[in-house]
């Protein structure tokens, strides 16, 4: 079971949490303006590194906040928490 | 060099002679720097669409390319569960022109796969399951793949351990059942691809990690690997967890996430579980092995992982079911548990297709779900790779569908838990 650090309540257990798939995943301002290839980019296309990975979390049975996280999707370690919003720090 | 055949007498013509003389079922293969096709991935979808290839669209100057060892990655780490009961009707098609290879593959191969068809058996805990369980059996009665409805009783006598009481926290309200389904032996059937395949001039190269992709006007033209580069004009990957990994090395984009799948296994007991039990309500997959062990299939874990590991709370998640549904169980010991690393689409449905590049086809998403597949996709992937146009099963599993709203939303039909 993964140890998650929560940035508002520090490290909690895996079952406390979500997993939110991919970070940074912006919805388009005007979708009704894309054609359907970019549509179906946002809507299903994924980059699922293998290496860092920047995903959301959200602490649902906690303090039920969102945030993102950098982890290595080779080894399941946490490099760092960010909140939502916020630009992805550097590696 | 002829294969020997394999037959009963001789296993006891070798066993009388001190087991001497069995060749090695495949050559250690060097690659060659030009191949007419070449397969990524080493597993049973690969191994037999290479098979496919040099068996039924005499491409022989073929290669396949494994990281690791053959059957390795997720041929070696499912729960050997087969059946075809699928709701829409592209995906029965699909799955029962699988189910129906299985039938005969051991003769084909000449390679025992043990395939043995005891029945696959779904149960139902709600009242939403059993709408949806008898929906499902309406629609497979329409595409001719069997599946019956059976009440609580009915379900027990099939699989006599199963508890049928009504103070369980998911009481059984009955079943569905796929006769035609049951397990095979999963390394064989990697095994016995690779022998097959071997023997028709397929070279199977292991520890053969593709690095890169090289392209050019014509489309794919190479590929780089940790054994050097090897050129082809066509590549097929079939890389399971790792299909985006390697489609991204040609700049192809798929509507994959991959996740750890888990499964244990008990200590062996002797033969007690004449069947496959499936609850998606809660949960858990069962079947009892040749060699006595009780296998057990969990659900993903939560997140997207390369780790082929995952969290023991999954495992003991599934275990609490099994425990409340077969109580014999209870005092059973857990020997093995171990993860590999699915590749899951949105809407739970595999893709068999061309690529955009020109010469670079996939076969992947099989997510939680691939081994029943085995047979019917390899030789649907050999299809496509050979005359460069997908077979009318496979035509509606493109990529584009994410893109067009064609999605075979199997997801949704909940025909599986996820």
């Amino acid at each position: 079971m993964l140890l998650i650090p929560c940035p508002f309540c520090g490290d909690r257990p895996e079952i406390e949490f979500t997993h939110g798939g991919q970070a940074h995943l912006v919805r388009p301002a005007q979708p009704a303006d894309l054609d359907d290839q970019a549509w179906a980019e946002f809507l299903y296309m994924r980059t699922n590194t293998k290496g860092i990975h920047a995903e959301r979390w959200r602490h649902a049975r906690g303090c039920g906040q969102f945030f993102n996280a950098l982890r290595d999707t080779t080894t399941d370690h946490f490099l760092a928490v960010y909140k939502t919003g916020t630009p992805r720090p550097a590696t | 060099m002829s294969k020997q055949a394999f037959s009963g007498l001789s296993l006891i013509w070798r066993g009388l002679n001190r087991h001497r003389g069995w060749q090695n079922q495949w050559r250690k293969a060097v690659p060659k720097p030009r191949y007419d096709a070449i397969i990524v991935g080493g597993g049973g979808h690969g191994l037999g669409a290479a098979y496919y290839l040099a068996r039924e669209h005499g491409l022989t100057n073929i290669a396949v390319l494994e990281k690791g060892w053959i059957g390795g990655g997720n041929t070696g780490r499912n729960t050997t569960i087969i059946r075809s009961n699928y709701l829409f009707n592209e995906s029965a098609a699909l799955y029962d022109h699988s189910l129906k290879m299985w039938e005969d593959l051991s003769q084909v191969l000449n390679y025992n796969v043990m395939f043995s068809a005891r029945g696959v058996m779904m149960l139902a805990h709600t009242v939403h399951d059993v709408q949806v369980s008898k929906r499902h059996i309406h629609a497979n009665r329409c595409n001719g793949v069997d599946n019956e409805w059976l009440d609580p009783e009915q379900a027990k006598e099939f699989c006599p351990l199963l508890n049928i009481q009504d103070n369980i926290r998911y009481p059984v309200l009955g079943a569905a059942l796929q006769r035609r389904g049951g397990t095979a032996r999963h390394d064989a059937v990697a095994w016995g691809y690779a022998r097959a395949a071997d023997a028709l001039g397929v070279d199977i190269i292991e520890n053969c990690e593709v690095t890169g992709i090289r392209c050019d006007a014509r489309g794919v033209a190479a590929l780089e690997t940790t054994r050097g580069v090897i050129e082809s004009r066509k590549v097929g990957v079939s890389a399971a967890g790792h299909s985006s990994v390697v489609l991204g090395m040609a700049g192809v984009k798929l509507p994959l996430e991959s996740f750890p799948l888990q499964a244990l296994v008990s200590e062996p007991v002797k033969p007690v579980f004449p069947c496959v039990v499936m609850s998606n309500t809660i949960h858990a997959y069962i079947s009892q092995s040749d060699k006595g062990e009780l296998v057990i299939g969990a659900g993903t874990d939560a997140y997207t992982s390369y780790t082929q590991r995952g969290a023991l709370h999954i495992n003991m998640h599934t275990l609490d079911a099994v425990c409340e549904l077969f109580p014999t169980f209870r005092r059973l010991r857990m020997l093995r548990n171990w993860g590999g690393i699915v590749d899951v689409t949105p809407d739970r449905s595999p893709i068999i297709a061309k690529t955009p590049v020109p010469g670079l086809y996939v076969n992947c998403g099989w997510g939680t779900g691939g081994f029943k597949a085995t047979p019917g996709s390899a030789h649907l992937f050999a299809w496509t790779i050979a005359r460069d146009e997908p077979h009318s099963i496979n035509a509606p599993f493109t990529i584009e569908r994410f893109r067009d709203g064609n999605l075979i939303d199997e997801a949704a039909a909940a025909a599986v838990a996820h």
